[in-house]
């Protein structure tokens, strides 16, 4: 496709367009820039991020389809980008978030693009920070990033979002696996999921403790809610949550903070991307030779001796 | 690597009423192994569910698995979801139980490759990575 039809496509909220567009950035393309400054920068402003985040079966998923049908029913468009690792073996991955939102596959306002992790040192935020302007800037208005709550490039993608909610489910381990992974510390909300099984008052009450307390940098607490997911039950009151959240945020200057703090994140990992290249070539054109700690190698190669 | 190596993007689905997807998901997994971006659309899709998935995920290939025998029906059907969508430049392969005489048709009516419970996995990675190949240099 040539890059005036994809960037007329973006225009015109073709599908083939935005999803041809997230891959050229993606993949460093030459149009890039090109593409990411035609986008209306008021929309990509307006914009609410969502980052739904928390362990394995939780039910990220199923309740982003819930929130997906949710938003939709109030007529707005959506945007879902689903990150799913990618093996460290292979480089390959098999992107399954989709499959429990095929319902919304024929809705031509609910973008879904999955997206792997590649095992990047950097470069996935700046991917992902991408795909989030590309989609508000087709008329998203909101965009879900739902990711696997481990790891560090996970939870720097959890950043991007100007609303985090943690999603746990009981039977995936006690209060201290959830106060491990530092993941407590970055949600604005807590969602208790599978709210019907055993274990879910218990896991209830211990976030609320958790909240009261506050954490990380935050100044209130995170608020909890209890869902069921797979029923859409508590969905309601999810929603009601998130927009009490949004409004605090936007009018505390919050949003702002973080949007500046997301910024320049994505601009550090556009530069590792960038520098990356050359970085090995160098080693792989082998003009250094492999004497002294590797360390003192790498501040030569960067000419920091 | 100065370049960083292209990764292929397919989608594997499965149409139609037809739910043994042992085959699909063993497929999945293969190609995730031979470093292919796979996304899954899990069983009981329609072609255009199929197609719309396709075209939102920007996959360079997309392949299909069913078992039920409604192959001449299904992934024709696909193929021309795909056209609807503006997309039928994406090559569409399938795989099956499929009865020797219905490959010809099936490739008459736009399947670039079939294959069958014979087939060899390198063989199926080999045809995914031509079809991935041939895509992204008419794309670009």
């Amino acid at each position: 496709m040539m890059s005036e039809q994809i960037l007329k496509g973006l225009r015109d909220r073709d599908p083939r367009g935005i999803a041809r567009a997230i891959s050229l950035v993606e993949e460093n393309d030459p149009l890039a820039d090109e593409i990411l400054a035609s986008l209306d920068d008021s929309l990509v402003d307006q914009a609410t991020v969502l980052g739904i985040t928390g362990p394995p079966g939780a039910g990220k998923s199923t309740l982003t389809d819930r929130i997906i049908s949710n938003y939709r029913s109030q007529g707005r468009r959506v945007g879902v980008i689903a990150v799913d690792p990618s093996s460290p073996i292979s480089g390959g991955a098999i992107l399954g978030d989709r499959i429990r939102m095929m319902g919304h596959a024929l809705d031509q306002d609910v973008v879904v693009r999955s997206m792997a992790t590649r095992g990047r040192l950097g470069g996935l935020c700046a991917a992902a920070g991408a795909a989030v302007r590309i989609l508000a800037g087709s008329g998203c208005s909101v965009i879900i990033i739902e990711t696997v709550g481990v790891g560090q490039s996970e939870m720097d993608i959890i950043r991007l979002a100007d609303i985090t909610a943690l999603v746990l489910a009981p039977g995936l381990g006690d209060d201290i696996q959830a106060m491990k992974a530092g993941l407590l510390e970055v949600a604005d909300i807590l969602i208790v999921n599978k709210a019907d099984c055993a274990g879910a008052e218990t896991l209830a009450m211990d976030m609320e403790s958790i909240a009261r307390e506050g954490g990380g940098n935050k100044k209130d607490g995170a608020k909890v809610c209890m869902t069921v997911a797979s029923e859409g039950r508590g969905i309601d009151e999810l929603l009601a949550a998130i927009e009490t959240v949004d409004a605090s945020h936007r009018e505390s200057g919050e949003r702002r903070a973080r949007r500046e703090k997301a910024y320049d994140l994505e601009v550090l990992d556009w530069a590792l991307e960038m520098i990356k290249p050359s970085i090995i070539e160098k080693i792989e054109k082998g003009d250094h030779d492999r004497k002294g700690t590797p360390r003192l190698q790498a501040a030569k190669l960067l000419g920091q001796e | 690597m100065t370049e960083q190596k292209k990764i292929h993007r397919v989608l594997i689905g499965k149409p139609g009423l037809d739910g043994h997807d042992r085959g699909a998901k063993f497929l999945a997994r293969a190609l995730r192994d031979a470093g292919f971006e796979v996304v899954y659309t899990g069983i009981r899709r329609t072609p255009d569910e199929i197609a719309a998935a396709a075209v939102q995920e920007d996959v360079s290939a997309v392949g299909l698995s069913l078992l039920s025998g409604a192959h001449l029906t299904l992934f024709p059907a696909v193929v021309q979801a795909l056209k609807n969508a503006g997309a039928g430049d994406i090559p569409v392969l399938g795989g099956g139980v499929i009865p020797d005489e219905d490959i010809g048709l099936l490739k008459d009516a736009g399947i670039i490759e079939v294959f069958t419970p014979g087939t060899p996995v390198a063989q199926i990675i080999a045809a995914f990575r031509t079809a991935c190949e041939t895509q992204e240099s008419r794309r670009s």
